[in-house]
């Protein structure tokens, strides 16, 4: 039984604390086809993931979009956090941000953000998501086939390891 | 069909005429992409909260600026940041630059001349707002006879 790339759409966190801007974004990622999630801090962001409390981990978010300028906990604050997490370290955080200020778009990429995009964000910054989350879909049905392979055919497993026995 | 092509006209022309005077560029043509039968009046609602965050932001400054005990530049500063952020959003070019002018005064922190960059940030926001609600009028005359809004590019 092998596990053919998933037609469910993937699911996007999008964290911004100004009301346009979200809309924009949320626009943007629908029309590309993706399922969103939008929340206007960090915080909230976290606690949408579950960071915050260890009962609903159900919640599959495949890839963050952060704004970089936010009260309170920044985008990058958010990115630390991410990246600092056990369970969610391994998805991938798209950082944005107004200002066009190199030393931090570099911060946000040597601290583990996939992109950078600056504002307006473009419907192509946006179809440049895809392939980091088809790199991690491949990925996680490569370790989901694995693990089914030895779930589904213990009799292959007991079949070879009985001619071995018999050899 | 001939009185809905009228209309039709008057905003393809209306359109391109707020392009060319600057009160909108590029962004606001992008976000025009953006409608389509799930959100066909999607620049509308951005439009309306834009104008509701600009009238917010402009009235604070406003306040900000007639402190008697001393202007807190660093609260105007923020709200220029957050209207030249929103504006560059939706595609609002001249207050948007309007946003820009104003910030190197109140980096100065100079009192007068941030009270002049208000007053034209203010009458580039009742340009934008009288423009596109005329435009937005067209739009909904036009749906209201049954046409569809023409798509621009």
């Amino acid at each position: 039984m092998v596990m053919a790339a998933s037609e469910t759409k993937f699911h996007v966190l999008a964290v911004d604390d100004t009301l346009i801007d979200r809309k924009l974004i949320e626009k943007l990622l629908k029309t590309s086809s993706y399922q969103v999630t939008a929340v206007d801090s960090g915080t909230k962001a976290l606690e949408f993931l579950g960071l915050n409390n260890n009962d609903h981990h159900d919640v599959e978010v495949n890839l963050i979009i952060t704004d970089y300028c936010m009260p309170g906990m920044t985008g990058y604050d958010l990115l630390r956090k991410i990246k600092e997490s056990s369970s969610f370290k391994d998805i991938p955080v798209v950082t944005m941000s107004s200002d066009n200020i190199p030393s931090r778009i570099n911060r946000c990429l040597e601290d583990g953000a996939e992109e950078f995009f600056l504002k307006p964000v473009q419907l192509s910054d946006v179809n440049k998501l895809r392939p980091h989350l088809m790199k991690r879909r491949t990925q996680t049905n490569v370790n989901k086939r694995k693990a089914m392979d030895e779930i589904v055919s213990p009799d292959r497993t007991r079949a070879r390891y009985n001619e071995l026995e018999v050899k | 069909m001939d009185f809905v092509n009228q209309l039709q006209r008057k905003f393809i022309d209306y359109s391109s005429s707020l392009h060319r005077e600057g009160i909108v560029d590029d962004q606001f043509t992008q976000l025009r992409k953006l409608e389509d039968e799930n959100s066909p009046h999607f620049v509308m609602e951005v439009a309306s909260l834009f104008f509701e965050d600009c009238e917010k932001l402009i009235n604070n400054m406003a306040i900000a600026l007639e402190q008697k005990q001393g202007v807190d530049f660093k609260q105007i500063d923020e709200c220029i940041h957050q209207l030249k952020g929103s504006s560059s959003s939706i595609g609002a070019m001249r207050v948007k630059n309007a946003c820009i002018a104003f910030r190197s005064f109140s980096d100065g922190q100079n009192r007068e001349g941030c009270l002049r960059c208000l007053q034209q940030l203010s009458h580039e926001y009742s340009l934008l707002k009288n423009k596109l609600q005329t435009l937005f009028r067209l739009e909904k005359q036009i749906v209201a006879a049954g046409g569809s809004i023409p798509r621009v590019h």
